[in-house]
Order: structure tokens, then sequence, then C-alpha cells
């Protein structure tokens, strides 16, 4: 019995382990696109992007005020729909 | 009806409608009262955080600062949506699973320490105080106009009625109140942002006429906008002028600040459920997204305008007559907005007319020595009025010059009360009863919140006078503090197994060098005059003082891993609670405290 019970909590940890490093390689993913599209396409990577033009500016320009924003909510929307699935693989959802 | 009825019927039937709302919640259940949010969807509670959020500094503020600097402003988009992708990937859920009411609570407990508590208290004090300052800026701006009287007047006014409103306090608490906040804040916004779309685009949403073609000229509207302002020696609209490093480190500090600022994080303490949590955190910024992709529409649109009606010939004809400026209706907005000391002009070199250009470009100079100029006219135009005055400059209905007051006041209202609550309860409830004098009594607690109030806003309402930037500039350095502060204490409590010692080195590190930095450049206690650099010509490099919170952090994370590394590790049973908080399985209720 107690060995049942210390093996069923080491597998529950073993899950919780795998679980949390699944959630930790999610959250990477998306803070890269996060930087690429704000940080990078908006600020840094901007003069490489002026030639593609988008009414009367380039895409940089585009993606400073209006298309980080769209990415962020395309991200958090993403993070939470892929979480709840991730939740639910693992068994660690709510009840 | 005059426009000040007009104004004062809109204003007075906002407050009514939220001050009913109130009631009307107040009488229907006790419970949910002090439940907070508990049972309601997502997408409510996703609204209320937004009216919570969204401040003077976004309504008021923002669009003014992108409209006369351009691109380099995109920041303040970036940052202040930017933000709640941390807030929804590294803290929500974990905070939501812990299960406690307060974030310095949260600190306390992963730390184990009563002193990295006091530590969180006063972080947050510094930064609500400084935030506080930059709402009473956009206060003073919105009563001064509305009320037709001076931009002092207007503060004081407005000082009073924010506490009045603070005091009567638990509307705060009533999500309904701040759905009908949010309404008004968004169509106040977006109402006359649609119209001046029409106007100069022939597009309805506003965020595409940015993009779009200006009916007028046939031109692509922001190469419109580069065309007419370079020609009166402006920089370029779309073009980067300024230093890209600061511009990177402001980004970031607006975007760590948001995901550290406590009124925003607390309202995910109290959704029903983690997954709920993380989805709270999208909602509220679909709801923050339809303000913040029609500002910088908004910003553009009323530059060309403001640009256009100054030189009604052109950039090369002649300038616009202070005869016309007197006696035309549609410059009326001008008279009104010099009452409040906001917006002057002066016929210089006295040929009866205003001639706005940058008087600080070698090409303008030459054609001012010719066309016998003696600078520009347009003396004085104070970024934060823009977004008020846009519609009347746009020369929409009286309608929607009331609707725009009325969405701004509730903007900074609602946040300014919301802020003064807090600091009331973190010196009241963290600071004396927690530290001070365990053994208060009921009634000395109560009082104490009031009086904590009166001093935050006495001193908000002082410093407010003599604000160390426009509204929006201020709110950033409070976003910088928090950023320095609380944002790495949380994050590393969650991520990693940093312990008490680090935690509160790292804190006190990040503070006190981004509050030195912040002093140094915007005088001592935001004193003015009192400062030894300035933004123009910071200390470090380029690095401006509402930049340094992304540095302040920076410092943080390395204090604290450094510290924790020399000192003994985290004790079994807080190993635990960090593996708790990290899977949704077995999040109960939420607790009061």
């Amino acid at each position: 019995m107690a060995d049942q019970k210390s093996q069923s909590a080491q597998a529950g940890q073993k899950s919780d382990a795998g679980y949390w490093a699944a959630n930790v390689r999610i959250i990477l993913v998306s803070l890269v696109i996060w930087a690429i599209c704000s940080f990078g396409f908006g600020i840094l990577l901007r003069p490489m992007l002026s030639g593609i033009s988008v009414g009367g500016t380039d895409l940089g320009f585009w993606f400073a005020q209006q298309g980080s924003i769209l990415v962020f909510l395309g991200l958090i929307f993403f993070y939470a729909w892929r979480m709840n699935k991730l939740d639910k693989e693992y068994g660690v959802e709510e009840e | 009806m005059d426009q000040f009825t007009i104004n004062l019927l809109f204003v007075g039937a906002s407050f009514a409608l939220y001050i009913g709302i109130a009631i009307w919640a107040r009488a229907g259940s006790t419970s949910e009262f002090y439940a907070a949010g508990r049972g309601i969807h997502p997408v409510t509670n996703g609204m209320a955080t937004a009216a919570d959020w969204m401040s003077a500094a976004s309504f008021i503020s923002m669009a003014g600062l992108i409209a006369f600097t351009g691109y380099d402003n995109s920041t303040f988009l970036m940052g202040w949506t930017g933000g709640y992708v941390l807030l929804a990937l590294l803290l929500a859920p974990y905070l939501r699973k812990f299960g406690k009411y307060t974030v310095s609570e949260f600190i306390g407990d992963r730390f184990y320490s009563p002193t990295a508590r006091l530590v969180a208290v006063i972080s947050l004090l510094v930064a609500s105080l400084t935030y506080v300052i930059g709402q009473m800026t956009g206060v003073g701006v919105a009563f001064g106009r509305f009320l037709e009287v001076s931009n002092t007047a207007g503060l004081l006014i407005g000082a009073c009625v924010v506490f009045a409103y603070a005091v009567f306090g638990g509307m705060k608490g009533v999500t309904y109140t701040q759905v009908a906040q949010y309404v008004v804040l968004i169509m106040a916004y977006t109402i006359p942002a649609v119209f001046i779309s029409l106007q100069l685009t022939g597009n309805p949403i506003p965020g595409l006429g940015l993009f779009g073609t200006e009916v007028e000229s046939g031109l692509p509207l922001l190469q419109k906008l580069d065309q007419i302002v370079a020609e009166l020696g402006f920089n370029e609209y779309t073009a980067h002028h300024g230093d890209t490093f600061n511009m990177v480190l402001f980004t970031l500090s607006l975007m760590i600040g948001t995901a550290g600022l406590p009124h925003v994080i607390m309202r995910f303490f109290t959704v029903p459920r983690v997954a709920d949590a993380r989805w709270s955190a999208g909602w509220a910024l679909v709801f923050i997204a339809l303000l913040y992709l029609t500002a910088p529409a908004v910003g553009a649109m009323a530059r060309l305008n403001i640009t256009e009606q100054f030189w009604p010939n052109g950039t090369s004809g002649e300038a616009v007559s202070v005869e016309t400026i007197e006696s035309d209706p549609a410059y009326d907005w001008m008279a009104t907005w010099q009452q409040t000391g906001l917006l002057g002009w002066e016929d210089k070199n006295g040929d009866g007319r205003i001639q706005y250009y940058n008087d600080a470009s070698p090409a303008m100079q030459e054609r001012a020595a010719t066309e016998g100029w003696e600078g520009n006219e347009l003396t004085n135009f104070n970024r934060d009025i823009l977004v008020l005055a846009n519609p009347e400059i746009a020369n929409l209905p009286g309608w929607v010059i009331g609707l725009v007051a009325a969405g701004g006041l509730a903007a900074a209202l609602s946040t300014a009360a919301g802020l003064l609550l807090a600091i009331s309860s973190a010196v009241s409830h963290d600071l004396i009863k927690g530290q001070l004098n365990p053994s208060i009594s009921e009634k000395g607690e109560l009082l104490s919140a009031r009086i904590a109030m009166a001093v935050a806003i006495a001193v908000a309402t002082y410093l407010g006078l003599n604000p160390p930037g426009f509204a929006a500039q201020t709110v950033a350095l409070a976003f910088g503090l928090a950023a320095a502060s609380i944002f790495p204490a949380l994050m590393m409590g969650i991520f990693t197994k940093v312990n008490n010692k680090g935690a509160v080195a790292g804190m006190l590190a990040g503070l006190i060098v981004t509050l030195i930095y912040i002093f140094l450049h915007k005088g001592w206690f935001f004193i003015p005059d009192t400062n030894s650099f300035t933004d123009a010509d910071p200390l470090l490099g380029t690095i401006k003082s509402t930049s340094f919170g992304a540095v302040g952090a920076m410092i943080n994370f390395a204090v604290a891993f450094t510290v924790s590394k020399m000192t003994a590790p985290i004790p079994q049973e807080i190993e635990e609670l960090v593996e708790s908080v990290r899977v949704p399985r077995g999040a109960g209720a939420a607790q009061d405290h």
C-alpha cells in the first residue's frame, strides 16, 4: 500500500514536471513571436522591411502602430486555448 | 443650447448612470459586492479590467503625444498592450492558483518574509502615487475645459471630486459600474474618431482610415501628413528620429510595468478558475485594443486637421489670420482652450496672421527671414488637450463634444479613485495593521485609510500643478517603478527558487536605483528645478528616465540571483508552494485575507 502510494505520488510528480516543461516551451515560443513582432518588426528590423509599403508608409510602421497589438491578441488567445488543452493531456485541470 | 450646458448634461447623466448602477447592484446582492468578479463571465470581467486600466494617460494624453511626435511614440501603443502578453503567460494563471487577494500577500508568503511583504507594499505605494500624479494632470485638463476655468482651478475642483468619489468608495468593487464606465469611455473615444475618419478618408473605421487615402488630395493619408509637416520644418510623421536603443528600453519598461501594477493583477486573483484567468487577460486586451487601434488614427488625423486649420491656403500660401480665428466659428475651440492656459498664440511680427511652423529648422529660418516671420506663433499647444479638443477642431456636433468630456472624466476618475483606494488600503491594512500596530481597532483602521487617501490626493494635486511631464509621461514613470520592483519578484517567485534574501535585495536595488535615476532627471520628489540632468541629455548614454524601468528590472533580477546563490536555499514547504502554483489542479476559491 505504502509503496503504491509513493509510486503514484512519484508518477504524479513526474507528470507535473513534464507538464511544466511543456508549458515553459510554449511560453518561450510565444515570447519569441511577441518580441519579433514588437521590438523586431516594429523597431529594430523596420529598416529591412521599408521596401514593403502599406497605405502610404511601410510595414514596420504598421507593426508598430497596429500589427503588434493584433499579434498580442492572437498570442494570448492561442496560449489560453493551448494550455487548457495541455491541462487535460496531463490530467492537471481543475475539477 | 450652448456647449457648456450640453457638456454639463452629458457629464451629469454619465455620473447618474454609474451611481444608479452602484445602488442597484448593492441592493441586489451584498455577496457580489465582496466577491468582486467571482461568477462573472470572463468577457464581462475583461471589460471591467479594461475600464480599470485605461486612465487619463490612455484616453486624454496618448493620442496627443503620438500626434506631435509620430512614429517614435508608437512605444506607448506597443508597451501598454504588449504587457498583457507577459501578464497572461507569466503571472495571471499562477497568481490565481495561489488564491489570495493581494500582490504583497503573494510576495510575503512566497518569500516567507514580512520584510519582503513590506518592501512590496512600499514599492506599490511609490508606483501608485506617481501614477495618481499623472491622473491628476489629466483631471485638471478635463475639468478646466469642461467647467471653462483655468487649468489650476480645474485641477483643484477635480481633486475634490476624486476625493469624494474615492471615499464613496465601494463603487470600485462593483463590476457593472466599471462595465458602464467602459461603454461610456469607448463610445466617447471612437464616435468622434469615426466622424473624423469619414470626413478625411471616407472610411468609417479609423484604424483602416489611417492607412487609407485622403479624399481631398487623393494621396494616402500618412503620405500627405508626412509631406505637410515636413514643409513646415517638422520631423516627418512616419519616420524614425529618436534613439533606437532608448525606444526599445522604453517599450520594454511599459510592458514589464503593465505586468507589475497591482490594480490590474488583482483582477486575475478573483476569477472563478485558472482557465478563466488565461481567457480574462485576452478579453481585457480585446477591449483595450478597441481604443489602442483607434488612438494612432486619432493622433494622425488630428495633426492633419490642426495643420490645415493654421494653413488654410496650403503650407506655401498665407497663414490663417487673427481675424478669422476671432470671428470664424470653426476656430471657436482656440478661444475656449485659451481660457485653460493650455493653448496660446501670439502675432509676434504683427502681420495679423498666425504662422505655425518649426522655428528650429534651418530651412524654415531661411523662409522666415524672407517672409518676415519672427518665430513660431502657436506658442503653446499642450499635448494633453488634443483628444478633448479634437471634436471641436473637426467641427463635430455639440453632443459629440459633450460625450468626449464625459468619457475623459470617466477614464481619469475611475482610475484615480481605484488607485487612491489601493493606496489607502496598503497604508491602513498592510502597513499599519500588518506591521506597525496589529492591535489597531477597525475604526482606527478606517480613519487611517481616510487620512492616507487625503494625504495622497493632496500630494498628487500639489505635484499635478507642476507635473514632471504630460499625463502619459508621468504615468510612464510609474510603470518604470513597478517594472523595476514588483514584476521581477513575482516572476522569480513562480519560475525560479530564489529565496527570501534574494527577493528583498533585488526589489530594494531595483526600486532605489530606478527612483534615484528618475529623481535625478525629474527633480527630487518631483519638485521642479531640483534635477541635475534632463531627459534631453541623460546621465547614462541615451537612456531617458522614463525608460529606466527596464534597466531597474535587470538590476533586480541580477541582484536577486546573486544574493540567493550566496544564502540558504528555500525551505521544503516553500518548494512545495512553488510546485503547487505551477499546476492548476486543486485551485480552490480565492480566499480573503
